[in-house]
């Protein structure tokens, strides 16, 4: 269907490459583009966070007492959390943090974690899949056992579980490599499969047989075949990811305050959600925009691909 | 052959959660903090400390422990000697540090809440997912078809946490149809119970019913298109015949596999689901005692949770071959 919608593929000329055809047909389509610029927005948000308290003079630890109602046992001031040209997004109850603030700080902390997890699974994903299916034999044994047993495992519990048994220490990296040892099986297998039936190819036996070694197969024959399926899993990897380190965070076993994450303003809030419902609105909306964004710039991507495997 | 694929899957079961077992008490023989000044307190002397390392075996070697704890589940164990002999009967999983209560009395007691959260999420999500997926299939392409793919991608966004929060301020709050949940049995009061638990259902429901309603559109939309379906519509069968005889099965099959390993690995999903509502069940528990430290009760949990998704695994290999009559194992 995609074919019909790009007449001058059809009718020849020079064919563009996937990367910029699946550019094109994704700026064509609503719902990736409007995905893209929300997540711009935030990745911007992210970056200029600094910025952000510059401007409206409140940092992410700033407590403003003014801005609640002390009282009241600390209900924000004014309608819905506190919100007015001071506060743009209202502030947390009891200590009057900015929220807009905090989101934008937070923003840096579920980015950088997710981006990281997404980096490290790819690449431990990509090395060990390729291994297994390249060489086969005992590594593919021994690395399809390792698979499994990852596999079996109750992630989420388990990870909660060394998360809390681990001494404090540097918290973001640990979220990432306990994400991360989780993560990649679910890649891996995958990249396995798809090397395994790479590797009998003609072109790599051609390339084998002219006297290629080794690395040159593995990334100039094999890896390039792999580029647009990564992308599709990669892409679809990181909102899984947000969502997790939100939810480690909720959990108490995450982030560490004072550093903010959405997913800890959201535990914050559980407590005032009958008072201050814009208190956990505001992050989990955030949240959700998020992990929607990516999600349907995942699928288009996806169909993206597909479409042009199909043509 | 059958008997011995059975078998050599089981003895698999055995192998992985023989070696879930080492690999957490590793971490928490390795990570922890000292349990005896855990369970000490801070009116603590080190001949206390002392005396509840030697009860409760903490000065052994690491295997002994080990085999001690293993040992524990099949044959039961006995803690400390003399006059503070205490026996631990045969599923034990030793006691909480903090509460000096039975882990498996624990577990025992608290299943029934998770299960009853488990099963009803469960029932909602596959009746609203595959429904919704199948009337998708069916008008593909029409509004329906948009509107309900929209909103199962939203669906599938929402953290549950914040779907948890959100539907207690609009339900329990601000219309007050729904009174706060409380765990009670449905004996006790059957209208209580199901308004306890709708929330709960729903939340966890939702991002299954989802990614349900997604997986069922897209494979009976493949399924429709294949040979066989137009044989059979060629032979004059009417669609809601052909649907019925012909598409079901083959594209249902998929869901079947997906719902055994996500029903079992709930355990995980419930614990964000039952600490949010404050139902006491295993989730919570688990909650509880990382929040506590509480080491016997986190081993055991992640134990049971292993031992239901491995368990779920095999399960849904050996339906798969009743259900789907290509994969069968057939004698040569």
């Amino acid at each position: 269907m995609t074919v019909a919608a790009h007449p001058e593929q059809v009718a020849g000329g020079a064919p563009a490459t996937s990367g910029r055809r699946v550019l094109r047909v994704l700026l064509r389509d609503r719902g990736a583009v409007i995905s893209g610029a929300y997540l711009a927005l935030i990745v911007l948000m992210a970056i200029g966070a600094p910025l952000i308290s510059a401007i409206t003079g409140h940092g992410p630890n700033d407590f403003d007492t003014a801005a609640v109602n002390t009282d009241l046992g600390g209900v924000p001031y004014g309608s819905l959390g506190g919100i007015s040209a001071e506060h743009l997004l209202g502030v947390e109850p009891q200590n009057g943090r900015d929220i807009l603030a905090r989101i934008a700080y937070g923003a840096r902390v579920s980015l950088i974690i997710a981006a990281s997890a997404t980096t490290l699974t790819t690449l431990l994903g990509v090395v060990l899949g390729m291994l297994a299916g390249f060489y086969q034999g005992w590594v593919d044994q021994a690395i399809c056992r390792v698979m499994d047993f990852l596999m079996a495992f109750p992630a989420l519990i388990f990870m909660i579980a060394i998360l809390s048994a681990l001494p404090q220490g540097n918290r973001p990296v640990l979220l990432v490599v306990v994400i991360s040892v989780f993560g990649w099986p679910y890649l891996a297998r995958v990249v396995r499969g798809q090397t395994l039936t790479l590797v009998n190819r003609e072109f790599v036996e051609a390339a084998r047989a002219s006297g290629a070694s080794t690395g040159q197969l593995v990334f100039k024959e094999i890896l390039p075949n792999l580029r647009s399926s990564l992308i599709v899993m990669t892409t679809l990897a990181v909102p899984g990811y947000v969502g997790t380190e939100a939810g480690l965070s909720f959990l108490g076993v995450g982030v560490t305050p004072p550093t903010p994450s959405w997913g800890q303003m959201i535990a914050g809030s559980v407590g005032w959600y009958a008072v201050d419902p814009m208190y956990f609105v505001i992050p989990g909306a955030f949240l959700f925009l998020t992990v929607l964004s990516l999600t349907v710039l995942g699928d288009r991507i996806r169909a993206a691909f597909d479409a042009g495997d199909a043509s | 052959m059958m008997a011995r694929y059975v078998i050599g899957r089981l003895a698999g079961v055995v192998v992985i959660l023989f070696l879930v077992c080492l690999f957490t008490f590793v971490l928490f023989f390795t990570l922890q903090p000292d349990p005896a000044v855990m369970i000490c307190g801070k009116t603590c002397t080190p001949e206390r400390i002392d005396q509840i390392r030697d009860v409760l075996g903490l000065n052994l070697p690491f295997l002994t422990q080990f085999f001690g704890f293993l040992g524990g589940i099949f044959a039961g164990r006995d803690y400390g000697e003399g006059a503070n002999l205490v026996h631990c009967a045969a599923p034990c999983l030793g006691y909480s540090f903090q509460t000096n209560q039975s882990v498996w009395d624990m577990v025992v007691e608290r299943l029934p809440v998770s299960a009853t959260v488990a099963i009803g999420a469960a029932v909602l999500w596959l009746l609203i997912g595959i429904l919704a997926g199948l009337l998708s299939a069916v008008k593909e392409g029409t509004w329906w078809d948009r509107g309900a793919m929209g909103l199962a991608l939203g669906g599938s966004s929402v953290p549950n946490y914040v779907l948890a929060l959100a539907l207690q301020y609009v339900l329990v709050v601000q219309l007050q149809v729904l009174p706060f949940p409380q765990a009670v049995a449905f004996g006790d009061d059957p209208v209580v119970w199901f308004q306890s638990y709708l929330m709960p259902w729903i939340v966890l429901a939702t991002g299954y019913a989802c990614l349900y309603a997604r997986l069922t559109r897209a494979n009976v939309i493949d399924t429709l298109a294949e040979n066989f379906m137009r044989t059979a519509r060629s032979k004059g069968l009417s669609p809601a015949l052909t649907m019925r005889r012909h598409a079901l099965r083959p594209a249902l099959t998929p869901i079947a596999t997906i719902f055994g390993m996500d029903f079992a690995a709930l355990l995980g999903g419930a614990l964000i689901t039952e600490t949010v509502f404050g139902l006491n069940g295993v989730g919570k528990m688990a909650a509880d005692s990382i929040a506590k430290n509480d080491q016997p009760v986190i081993m055991a949990v992640t134990l049971l949770a292993a031992f239901f998704v491995v368990v779920g695994n095999v399960v849904v290999d050996l339906v798969y071959t009743r259900l789907d009559p290509r994969v069968r194992i057939t004698t040569p």
